[in-house]
C-alpha cells in the first residue's frame, strides 16, 4: 500500500465521531464574520450597520488576487464592524450580524438533486474558476489558502493532475470521512470540475486506510469515472500534508521553497472544498457553511455539525452535551496541528475543521528533560530535517546555520515534538526560528 | 657526552630555523592595520554588547577612525563607556568629543499580575517570543508584557530583573547601559530606550495598549484607554501625542511638569526618580522605582477632595 | 475555567526518557541471568556494586557539587551506565577497584560535560578504560567459568581472545585448537568478563530492542558485518587467524556492537552516519586485536569513533524531501 517515504508517527486515532452522521447546526443569534477567513489579503467590508442581509448576501469583497470574497451565512441586520478576538488568538476585523429568520438569496438553488458536468456542457475551464472565486472558496483541510489562486498555474507551470485531499490524517477529526459516506456522488463531480478547471485528465483521491467503508463507497462510485482513481493508502501521520501526499500518491517530491506543488505538476485539493466547488458552480451557493467535527474524550455527543459560518463555538459545543467539567484546552482543529483557543466565544470561519475539548490531564506537558540525543526527531521528520538541531540554532540566535540546515523547509506537522523522549519543545523554538529565517530572506531579496 | 651535545644543537638548530620562519612570515603576511585603532580599542569597555550599532569595540574603533577622517564623531557613542570613555577617544583621534545624553532602558508596561488578570495558563517553552506567537498571550492584552524573561535573559550588564510579584521586569538604573539589547529582545517592543532625563527624572506613559479604550480597560486596570486627556493637559509644550489609542510622551519636549500624570485617570503615567509628593488619588500599584512607592498602603495623608 | 494555551501539538507519543533507558536494562536480563549462572556469585557483587555505585555517586555530585534540585538518577541512565560497566570487569575485581571505575564513569565521563546528554564519550567505557590502566593486572586475570562461590579468589584462566592473540603472535595455526567449541563461544561458557558471555542472549536482547524501536539495526548490523567480513578475508589469508563465526561470538564485540556503541548520547544522528560509525569501528576492532599490544580492541575503537561523532554529524545529514539522490 502507498505511503510517502521520508519519516512520519502514528498518533491514536481516537475517531470517536466516525459513527455520527452529519446533522444541522441550529442558526446562532449573533453570527460574527472574520475578513481574516483566508491566507492573504483581508477581506473589505461591502456592508454598513444598520443593512439587511440574507443568507448569500455579499459582506466583503476579495482585498487582492490572494485573498476572498466572504458571504453572510444569515439573515439578518448588521449589528456593527469591530476587532472580535478570532481564532488567531488575536482580535481582527469581524461583521457582527444579528440573526434574524432564515432567509436566503433568490439566486442559490437548494434543491439536492444531482447535476453533473456532462449537463452542463457550457461550463469551460475560465467560467469555473471565475465561479470558484466569485463564490469565497478557499481551502477547507485547514490551510484555507484561496482555491482560484491553485487553479490558476503560474505562467511556465502545467498541471499534469489533481491529487484529492480526503486522508484526514489528524486524530479526532472525521469531516471528510462522513462527507464522503454521505456526499460522494457531488464529491465526484466536484473533482471533474477541478480537473476540467486546470485542463488534465487525471484525478486521484487518496484516502486513508482506517476508512475502509468509505474506500469501498467510492471505488464503486468512481467506477463511472474512469479518470479518477480511488488511491487507498498506508495510515501515517501526516499524509494530509500536500507535499507528503504527493510522494504517496505519484511518488513525486516536491523540491524546497520557493518551489510548489505546481512544479511537479500536481494541484491538491482538499475533499471538503471538492465539495464546496460543487456546490458553489452547479447550485450558486457561495462558501457559507461546511462539516466541522466537535470531539474530545470527555464531551457527551461527539458529532459532525454542518455549521453556518460565523457560529461561535460555545453553540457547538453546547449543541454536544455542553462543555465537560474537566476541559483543560480547547482547540480549534486537531490535536497535531490545531490552536489552543482562548475562549469558546470565538466564531466557527472557513478553516474550522474541527473544535476539540482535551481534558486538564491530557492537555498539560511534562517537564523537558535534557536532550539524549536519540535521534528519534530526525526519523519522524517527514522533511528529512533535524529538529534537535534546528531546535538549539533557534535557541541560540544562529539564523545563519539554521537556514543552511534548511528550517524554512519544516511544514510544523509536529511529528518531532509528538516523538521526543525528552518531552522537549522542539517545535515551539523551531517556529521561533522559521519565522525569523523567513523574515531575514525577505528583507535580503527586497533589496 | 657526546648525545648530549648533539640533542642540544639539533634542538637548538630547530628552534632558529622556526623562529626565522615565523618572522619571516609574519612581516610578509602581516595586515597592515591603522595603529589608531589598536590605540582607540585599548580604551573602549570591550563589552562587545553592540549597543554603539557597531560589530563590537573593534568595529567602533575603525569606524571611530574613519569618522575622525572624515572631520567628526558625531553620531558615535558608546552607551557601556558613557562621556568619559568619548572624551578619551576624542583625545586619541584629536578632536573635540561630541557630548551625548545619557540614555536608560523603560519598560512601558504597569500590567502587574494585580492590574491585569491572566484568564489563561501558558504551557510551553518559557520565551516570551514563543508565548508571543500564541496570540494574546494569558491576558486580554495583546501588547503587554508576556512575563517570560527574554529581556532579563539578554541583559549583558545584569541591569534587569524578573519581579516575583508583579511579573513585570525591573530596570536597574545604576547598571544599565542603554546598549538595547533588551528592546530588541522584547517581541512586542515595550522596552524603550529613552533619555533618563535631568537628575535622572522622566514621565512616561507605562502602556503599549493600541485597542480600543473599552477593549483596554477591561483587559488592564492601568492600561491607556487612549481618552487624551493627558494631551490636553499638554497643549503649552505639545510634548504628548495620541496614535492608535495611546499616548507617548516626547522625552525631549517634555518639561517635567507632571500635570499629565496627575490628569491620567487610570494612573497610566508615571514619573521616574521625582521626590515624593501626597498622592490625591487612590492609584493602582506601580512596580520597580525607589523614589516615589505609590502603593495604596503607604498613604499616610487623609485623600483630599477634589 | 482558565483553558491551557500552549503552541501545537496538543498530544505526545507517550514515549520517554525512562522507557528507553530501563528497556535497555530489561534487553540486558537473559545476559545478566546467564552471567550469574556461569560466574556466580563474584559477578552478582560486581554488577550489584557498579550499579549501587553508579547511582549514588550521581545522585552525590548533582545535589552537593552541581547543587541542582532535579532527580536524574529518576531517570535510569545512572543505572543502565552501572550494568554496562559492570559488564565490561571481570568478576573476581576488587570492590574498591569497582567504585573507583564508577566515580570515574560518572564523574569524570558524564558529569564533568553537564549531564545526561552532553558527554562526547560512552561513560562506561571510559570508565573500564580508565581501569584497565591504572589496575591493569587486575583488569586483565579473568576467573574461569562455573566458580558459583568465588569472588576475588576465583581461579583464573586464559580466555578466548587472548588464546587468539597467542595464536598470532608464535605464528601457530595449531594454538586455535584451544578455543571453546563454537556452540560453547554462543551460549557463554567461556571465561572473560562478564558481558563476554552469550554472544546469543546479548543478540536476543538486541533484537528486543530493535522490536520496542528502542535503537535501529544500522550499528549492530554495520559493526557486525564488517567484522565478519574482515576476519573472513584475514582467516582466509592466513590460518593464523581465527574463523569469522568464532571471532563474533569472542570478546566484547556483541556487547559492544549492540548495547555500548549504540548508547544514544555518543552514536551519530543520521542513518548514514551510524553505518559509517559502524563499519569504522568494526575495521578499528579488528586491527587492534590482530595488530595491537591489547587483545581486545572493542572499547577502544568504540571510544575512537565517539570522537569523530560531531564531525559525522555535521557531514552526514539526511536527505531533505525533494533533494535529488546524486548517484
Amino acid at each position: 500500500m502507498k505511503t510517502f517515504h521520508i519519516g512520519g508517527v502514528h498518533p491514536a486515532e481516537n475517531k470517536l465521531s466516525a459513527g455520527s452522521p452529519i446533522r444541522e447546526a441550529a442558526l446562532p443569534k449573533q453570527a460574527v464574520f472574520s475578513m481574516f477567513q483566508h491566507i492573504g489579503a483581508p477581506a473589505k467590508p461591502v456592508v454598513q450597520k444598520g443593512d439587511i442581509v440574507k443568507v448569500g448576501t455579499l459582506l466583503a469583497e476579495a482585498g487582492g488576487f490572494v485573498s476572498a470574497p466572504v458571504y453572510s451565512s444569515v439573515s439578518g441586520k448588521v449589528n456593527k464592524i469591530d476587532a472580535v478576538l478570532d481564532a488567531s488568538g488575536t482580535r481582527r476585523m469581524a461583521i457582527i450580524i444579528d440573526v434574524e429568520g432564515d432567509e436566503w438569496e433568490e439566486s442559490i438553488d437548494r434543491s439536492k438533486d444531482l447535476v453533473r458536468l456532462a449537463d452542463r456542457p457550457e461550463l469551460d475551464s475560465k467560467t469555473i474558476v471565475d465561479k470558484i472565486k466569485n463564490a469565497g472558496i478557499v481551502g477547507l483541510g485547514g490551510a484555507t489558502f484561496p482555491c482560484h489562486v491553485k487553479l490558476t498555474p503560474p505562467p511556465g507551470c502545467k498541471a499534469e493532475c489533481v491529487i484529492i485531499n480526503a486522508v484526514e490524517c489528524e486524530p479526532y477529526l472525521t469531516a471528510d470521512h462522513r462527507l464522503m459516506l454521505e456526499h460522494a456522488d457531488e464529491i465526484l463531480v466536484g473533482v471533474e470540475l477541478i480537473m476540467k478547471a486546470v485542463n488534465v485528465t487525471k484525478g486521484y483521491i487518496g484516502i486513508e486506510n482506517n476508512k475502509p467503508d468509505a474506500i469501498k463507497l467510492m471505488t464503486e462510485k468512481a467506477k463511472q469515472y474512469p479518470n479518477i482513481e480511488i488511491v487507498p493508502l498506508k495510515v501515517k501521520y501526516p499524509q494530509g500534508g500536500e507535499k507528503q501526499l504527493i510522494d504517496a500518491v505519484i511518488g513525486r517530491q516536491v523540491p524546497a521553497p520557493p518551489a510548489i506543488p505546481i512544479n511537479v505538476g500536481a494541484v491538491v485539493q482538499n475533499v471538503g472544498t471538492a465539495f464546496a466547488i460543487y456546490e458553489a458552480v452547479m447550485k450558486n451557493k457561495p462558501l457559507i457553511d461546511r462539516i466541522i467535527t466537535v470531539t474530545g474524550k470527555s464531551v457527551k455527543n461527539p458529532s459532525n455539525l454542518l455549521a453556518r459560518l460565523g457560529t461561535p463555538f460555545q453553540q457547538l459545543i453546547d449543541e454536544c452535551g455542553g462543555l465537560p467539567e474537566d476541559t483543560g484546552k480547547i482547540i480549534g482543529g486537531g490535536p497535531m496541528m490545531g490552536k489552543a483557543l482562548l475562549s469558546l466565544e470565538v466564531p466557527m470561519t472557513k478553516g474550522s475543521s474541527g473544535l476539540l475539548i482535551m481534558n486538564e490531564k491530557d492537555a498539560r506537558r511534562s517537564e523537558p528533560q535534557p536532550c539524549i540525543r536519540c535521534a528519534k526527531c530526525v526519523s519522524a521528520c517527514p522533511m528529512g530535517l533535524e529538529p534537535f538541531l534546528l531546535s538549539k540554532l533557534s535557541a541560540m540566535e544562529e539564523w545563519e546555520m539554521a537556514e543552511k540546515n534548511d528550517i524554512v523547509s519544516c511544514i510544523e506537522c509536529g511529528s518531532c515534538q509528538f516523538t521526543c523522549p525528552s518531552k522537549r519543545p522542539l517545535l515551539d523554538m523551531i517556529r521561533v526560528g522559521k519565522t525569523t529565517v523567513m523574515g531575514i530572506i525577505r528583507s535580503r531579496t527586497a533589496k | 657526552m657526546n648525545l648530549i651535545l648533539i640533542a642540544v644543537i639539533v634542538l637548538g638548530v630547530i628552534g632558529l630555523v622556526s623562529a626565522l620562519v615565523l618572522y619571516i612570515i609574519s612581516n610578509k603576511f602581516a595586515v597592515h592595520e591603522d595603529p589608531r585603532i589598536a590605540q582607540v580599542s585599548e580604551v573602549l569597555p570591550q563589552a562587545n554588547c553592540g549597543g554603539c550599532g557597531y560589530p563590537g569595540c573593534s568595529g567602533f574603533a575603525a569606524a571611530c577612525v574613519k569618522a575622525a577622517d572624515a572631520g567628526s564623531l558625531e553620531g558615535r557613542f558608546c552607551p557601556v563607556g558613557g562621556q568619559p570613555v568619548m572624551d578619551q577617544v576624542a583625545g586619541i583621534l584629536g578632536l573635540a568629543a561630541v557630548a551625548s545624553a545619557p540614555k536608560v532602558a523603560v519598560v512601558r508596561c504597569n500590567g502587574t499580575c494585580e492590574n491585569r488578570p491572566r484568564n489563561a495558563e501558558f504551557d510551553g517553552a518559557v520565551s516570551c517570543r514563543v508565548k508571543n506567537m500564541t496570540g494574546l498571550g494569558d491576558t486580554g492584552c495583546g501588547y503587554g508584557c508576556l512575563g517570560c524573561g527574554d529581556c532579563v535573559a539578554k541583559c549583558q550588564f545584569d541591569a534587569l530583573k524578573m519581579d516575583p510579584e508583579t511579573g513585570l521586569p525591573v530596570v536597574d538604573e545604576e547598571k544599565c547601559t542603554a546598549c538595547g539589547a533588551c528592546s530588541k529582545a522584547c517581541p512586542r517592543g515595550i522596552i524603550e530606550i529613552r533619555l533618563k532625563g535631568p537628575k535622572g527624572r522622566r514621565v512616561v506613559v507605562l502602556c503599549n495598549n493600541k485597542d480600543k479604550g473599552a477593549i483596554a480597560n477591561k483587559a488592564c486596570k492601568a492600561s491607556c484607554i487612549g481618552c487624551g486627556k493627558c494631551v490636553k493637559t499638554c497643549e503649552k509644550f505639545e510634548a504628548i501625542t495620541l496614535e492608535n489609542n495611546l499616548a507617548y510622551i516626547d522625552a525631549e519636549k517634555c518639561k517635567m511638569c507632571r500635570k499629565c500624570e496627575e490628569a491620567c485617570p487610570k494612573g497610566a503615567i508615571h514619573a521616574f526618580n521625582f521626590p515624593p509628593r501626597k498622592p490625591k488619588t487612590e492609584e493602582p500599584a506601580v512596580q520597580g522605582t525607589p523614589d516615589t512607592p505609590k502603593t495604596p498602603n503607604q498613604n499616610v495623608e487623609p485623600a483630599k477632595a477634589e | 475555567m482558565k483553558p491551557i494555551i500552549s503552541l501545537s501539538p496538543h498530544v505526545h507519543g507517550g514515549d520517554s526518557v525512562q522507557k528507553n533507558m530501563y528497556g535497555v536494562c530489561i534487553a540486558l536480563v537473559p545476559a545478566l541471568i546467564a552471567c550469574i549462572y556461569f560466574f556466580g556469585l563474584g559477578a552478582a557483587i560486581v554488577l550489584a556494586a557498579s550499579v549501587v555505585s553508579c547511582v549514588f555517586f550521581e545522585w552525590a555530585i548533582t545535589k552537593f557539587i552541581l547543587r541542582r534540585n532535579v532527580c536524574t538518577i529518576c531517570d535510569g541512565s545512572a543505572v543502565l551506565t552501572g550494568l554496562l560497566l559492570g559488564f565490561n570487569l571481570p568478576s573476581n575485581l576488587p570492590l574498591w577497584i569497582i567504585v573507583i571505575g564508577a566515580l570515574f564513569a560518572i564523574g569524570v565521563g558524564k558529569m564533568t560535560f553537564g549531564g545526561l546528554g552532553q558527554n562526547p564519550f560512552n561513560p562506561a567505557l571510559v570508565g573500564r578504560v580508565f581501569l584497565l590502566i591504572s589496575f591493569p593486572v587486575q583488569m586483565t586475570t579473568w576467573p574461569q567459568v562455573h566458580q558459583t562461590l568465588a569472588y576475588t579468589d576465583a581461579t583464573t584462566a586464559a580466555t578466548p581472545l587472548s588464546i587468539m592473540q597467542e595464536a598470532i603472535s608464535s605464528g601457530d595455526p595449531t594454538v586455535l585448537s584451544k578455543l571453546p567449541s563454537f556452540e560453547e563461544m554462543l551460549i557463554g561458557a567461556t571465561g572473560g568478563s562478564l558481558g563476554e558471555v552469550s554472544a546469543l542472549l546479548l543478540l536476543l536482547g538486541c533484537l528486543f530492542m530493535i522490536w520496542r524501536k528502542i535503537i535501529t539495526w544500522h550499528i549492530p548490523v554495520s559493526i557486525l558485518g564488517t567484522v565478519a567480513v574482515f576476519a573472513a578475508i584475514l582467516h582466509a589469508s592466513n590460518p593464523v587467524y581465527a574463523v569469522p563465526t568464532q571471532v563474533l561470538c569472542s570478546g566484547g564485540l556483541m556487547l559492544g556492537a549492540c548495547f555500548m556503541a549504540t548508547d544514544y548520547v555518543t552514536s551519530p544522528m543520521t542513518e548514514k552516519g551510524q553505518i559509517i560509525y559502524g563499519i569504522s569501528i568494526g575495521i578499528l576492532t579488528v586491527i587492534i586485536r590482530n595488530w595491537g599490544a591489547y587483545p581486545e580492541g572493542m572499547s577502544f575503537a568504540i571510544l575512537i569513533m565517539n570522537a569523530f561523532t560531531p564531525l559525522i554529524n555535521t557531514y552526514c545529514k539526511p536527505q531533505r524531501f525533494g533533494e535529488e539522490v546524486k548517484k
